[in-house]
């Protein structure tokens, strides 16, 4: 086998986004959906990153992205552990199935 | 001149008492009402007065002619150049008689009404639709414009339906109403029709235009109306039919005149006001108003308006003498002197002496109002101390209501046609009319004449003589506003057959000298006078001679009665052919295939949106799935299918 | 077989392998700490390319403070001791289905398309590097995408006290 290149990473990325999107549909629990996205936003930022590596190394873009990700993951990760808590107060559950109110 | 302001009053000031009483009529006491519409009836009635006596005696002639003077049109609805319905107040002899008419008759009325509406608690209602009445018969009868005509001709008979049908807790009068409102309705769409025949071919709607149009022999409008035919008979005669076809409903005449008699049910000032001095006859004003057309292009017409004009005359007489309610009476013995004025105008022509049926027409309208009027509230007065509108429960009245008295055997000899009252000089007229162009109605006429005379003074007898009276009615006999406008009109009964109708109105508008043909009247008083001693011989003392004579009649005597089985003919073609035949498809088409449509409309609507409501089903990880799905799908579709 | 494949090979297995036991796991604090162990796998890959900074970031963010975050949320909604529920079979078999074929699908696209990488000279993503690029305001800078993230760092801090907030009970 060559060394791990471009393809290796974008598998490895590709089947972490894929995971977190299985985790994100077979959780009832908020928190282990929450831990779906994570997983999925990390992979996002594996592409970039590879991206920026093997493509184009004269400019930093790609790591850029990946701070700005990184930044944004983490408000948006304290901003849903929020809502889960108002949640969890409001109905003392945080399974997704009490939660569906908006129906039709 | 005349000034626009005031005539715009005469029309204005019953409006105004419409809406005034109309609104707040219920903040108001029921006599401050009453007075407030009579008031403003008194001051349009003095300033009709006044307009009418300038019309005839200042401005009107012009020349030796009376002229049609249009005082004021506003632009109303423009159509193109040619055709538009205006607005406006046109006054000529017959417009400026029938404003005298209107409002004096309807302040009689109104003050008539202040004491024998007394206690009524919807009285300031009354009042408004009395207003409403006044100012849409007012409107009809100086319109210039002939849509103009039409519009205020179905207000009265909006005002009409809403009068008779003022007791609206009694069933019979809501179906009297319902039927009066449909029956003239049918017959206004003949008049419809006409109008728009007439003003297609006229090219106008204006009345002067119209009628110039269509009697000159070389104008284009005639010579198409004349030639273009349907069923063999020229558009100009249909056209004229049709407006007739109108005529006759509002007028009563045979056959649709069903819904007269039943209109009694209404307050009987409203019957003297309506169903006999003004509304009814404005059929035979919309004849005399279009007059020259009938007269110099529809000669066929005219023949066929003096046909069922004398019919209706001799029919209604005949079932008067049968009937036994006093206002039936009177409301057949209205369709019989309508029918007189409408074959009078059928048998006239046009100018100088030919016109004198025109003429007698309108002088017979003007006593008429007088003495019908005046009969009407009469025999309100005799209800209202009866409290029976059965003549068999009446009888001996006449030491017990004198001034009633004295006014109604006036009126009955004005209405029988004996000098010096209103009503002979009138009738003679017409009787010389139609001698002079039309025998066989002549005799119709004579056989009428006598028979109106028979079944007023059979009236006449068996309400205030036939019964020794009985004293214990706890009333008198009604104080000032029941009796003022009795002599009034009284005096009105006698006194306007001596007005030399001829040099006013005629239809040329030249003046025409009627005289007095000593050896012409002796006939018709003898046939009356012969009437009235019948009458006298059978009901002034009870006896059983009546009842062995319509015994003897037998099925003649029986038919009469149920009224010849008209309104049974009229039940029968309505229900059995109209609602079986058109309704009832009509009705399933309605509730089956329109509704259907829009309620399938609704209800797939519905299903759809039922069906595809569970998209949002409220879990985020099916959003999440629908969302990964289309992605995928997306990218797919771009990929692999619209490569570009 | 060098040292750097074995490495690589090794943080990808520790990175899939903790993933996957992280979504199937019926217990949720083993869940997070699964994660952690995804996180850090990341952390070593970015290690392993050679972009040190963002391996640190990467630590000291994700692991340090997103996964203690979820760790102290399941204490707070008292989530700690009892199994999660699951979903019927059927439904993760779906789930499943879908997540591979999407897997696949995208894996055909990436294999078929080939990356042209340039030629121009590589910039090192040291740190004076990074911030000198970063900061700057010229054509390659992203000065102001730095700034709009701080203000949506602090959008984010009012908000979440907001919807956290334990409001005082009025009736008592």
């Amino acid at each position: 086998m060559s060394t791990p290149g471009l393809y290796h990473i974008l598998f490895i990325s590709t089947a972490l986004f894929f995971i977190g999107v299985y985790g994100f549909l077979t959780r009832r629990n908020l928190i282990t959906m929450l831990m779906g996205i994570e997983l999925i936003l990390n992979s996002v930022n594996l592409n970039f990153v590879a991206f920026n590596k093997y493509l184009w190394p004269h400019r930093l873009d790609g790591l850029f992205f990946t701070l700005f990700i990184v930044a944004i993951a983490a408000a948006e990760a304290a901003v849903a552990i929020a809502i889960i808590i108002n949640l969890y107060r409001n109905h003392r559950s945080i399974d997704v199935e009490d939660v569906q109110s908006m129906k039709y | 001149m005349p000034n626009q302001t005031l005539l715009l009053l005469i029309m204005a000031l019953p409006a105004l008492s419409f809406l005034l009483l109309g609104l707040t009529g219920r903040k108001m006491s029921g006599q401050v009402a009453a007075y407030v519409g009579t008031f403003l009836m008194l001051i349009a009635t003095v300033i009709a007065f006044q307009t009418a006596y300038g019309y005839f005696f200042e401005y009107g002639k012009s020349g030796d002619v009376y002229q049609k003077l249009v005082v004021m049109q506003v632009n109303w609805l423009q159509f193109n150049d040619q055709l538009s319905i205006n607005m406006g107040i046109l006054l000529d002899p017959i417009s400026a008689m029938m404003l005298v008419v209107v409002t004096l008759v309807s302040l009689m009325v109104h003050i008539y009404s202040i004491a024998y509406m007394k206690g009524d608690p919807r009285i300031s209602i009354y009042y408004a639709f009395l207003g409403l009445f006044t100012f849409s018969m007012l409107g009809l009868v100086i319109a210039t414009n002939i849509f103009q005509m039409y519009i205020f001709w179905e207000l009265v008979g909006l005002s009409s339906f809403l009068l008779i049908g003022y007791y609206y807790n009694k069933p019979a009068a809501v179906a009297a109403c319902k039927k009066a409102f449909i029956v003239t309705r049918f017959a206004d769409l003949g008049f419809l029709i006409g109008i728009l025949i007439l003003s297609y071919y006229g090219e106008s709607l204006d009345f002067n235009t119209l009628i110039q149009h269509l009697t000159t022999a070389d104008d284009a409008g005639y010579q198409a109306a004349v030639s273009g035919s349907f069923l063999g008979i020229s558009a100009l005669t249909w056209g004229l039919a049709l407006v007739f076809m109108g005529g006759a409903g509002k007028s009563a005449m045979f056959p649709l005149h069903i819904w007269l008699p039943d209109a009694m049910e209404g307050p009987t000032p409203v019957s003297a006001l309506i169903h006999a001095a003004t509304m009814v006859v404005a059929g035979v004003f919309l004849v005399a108003r279009l007059f020259p057309v009938f007269a110099l292009s529809g000669q066929l017409v005219l023949h066929f308006v003096g046909t069922i004009g004398a019919v209706s005359a001799v029919f209604a007489a005949i079932i008067a003498c049968t009937q036994t309610d006093i206002k039936r009476i009177l409301a057949y013995s209205t369709m019989s002197q309508i029918g007189f004025m409408m074959f009078a105008l059928g048998v006239s022509g046009y100018g100088g002496e030919h016109g004198l049926g025109y003429t007698a027409s309108m002088f017979h309208l003007f006593t008429h109002a007088m003495f019908k009027a005046l009969l009407f509230l009469g025999a309100g007065a005799i209800i209202h101390f009866v409290h029976s509108n059965e003549m068999t429960e009446m009888g001996g009245l006449r030491k017990l209501l004198p001034v009633t008295h004295i006014c109604f055997l006036i009126a009955c000899l004005a209405i029988s046609g004996i000098p010096p009252f209103a009503g002979f000089f009138s009738k003679e007229e017409i009787l010389l009319a139609a001698w002079q162009h039309n025998k066989f109605i002549y005799w119709i006429a004579i056989v009428t004449s006598g028979l109106t005379a028979f079944y007023m003074f059979r009236l006449y007898f068996s309400v205030f003589w036939n019964k020794p009276g009985s004293p214990d009615h706890h009333h008198d006999e009604g104080g000032g506003p029941i009796l003022f406008p009795l002599i009034v009109l009284s005096i009105g009964a006698v006194m306007a057959g001596f007005i030399p109708f001829g040099k006013f109105v005629s239809s040329d508008g030249r003046e025409l000298i009627t005289g007095f043909h000593l050896n012409f009247s002796i006939l018709p008083v003898s046939v009356a006078v012969i009437g009235i001693v019948l009458a006298m011989i059978l009901y002034k003392k009870e006896n059983g001679k009546p009842a062995a004579i319509s015994n003897q009649l037998g099925i003649l005597y029986r038919s009469a009665s149920k009224k010849f089985y008209i309104d049974e003919i009229y039940q029968f073609v309505t229900k059995k052919i109209i609602f079986n035949l058109v309704g009832r498809p009509a009705a399933w088409i309605d509730k089956n295939i329109v509704d259907g449509l829009m309620n399938g409309i609704g209800n797939s609507t519905t299903f759809i949106s039922g069906s595809i409501k569970s998209f949002q089903s409220g879990k985020i990880q099916l959003y999440a799935v629908y969302f990964l799905a289309a992605a995928i799908g997306l990218a797919f579709l771009f990929i692999y299918i619209w490569k570009q | 077989m060098d040292g750097s494949q074995i490495i690589f090979f090794m943080l990808a297995a520790l990175t899939l392998v903790s993933a996957v036991l992280s979504v199937t796991t019926r217990q949720i604090f083993r869940a997070a700490i699964f994660l952690l162990f995804s996180l850090i796998g990341v952390a070593g890959l970015y290690f392993w390319m050679q972009y040190e900074f963002i391996a640190a970031v990467q630590i000291v963010v994700y692991v340090g403070g997103i996964t203690v975050l979820i760790i102290f949320s399941i204490f707070l909604t008292q989530q700690a001791g009892e199994k999660l529920a699951v979903y019927k079979a059927g439904r993760k078999l779906f789930a499943a289905l879908a997540s591979f074929c999407a897997f696949a699908f995208t894996m055909l696209l990436v294999f078929q398309h080939s990356f042209i990488a340039t030629n121009k000279p590589t910039v090192l993503p040291t740190v004076k590097n990074i911030g000198t690029q970063m900061l700057s305001t010229d054509q390659f800078g992203y000065a102001l995408p730095f700034e709009l993230v701080s203000i949506l760092l602090l959008a984010a801090m009012v908000g979440c006290i907001i919807i956290a907030i334990r409001t005082k009970q009025v009736n008592s």
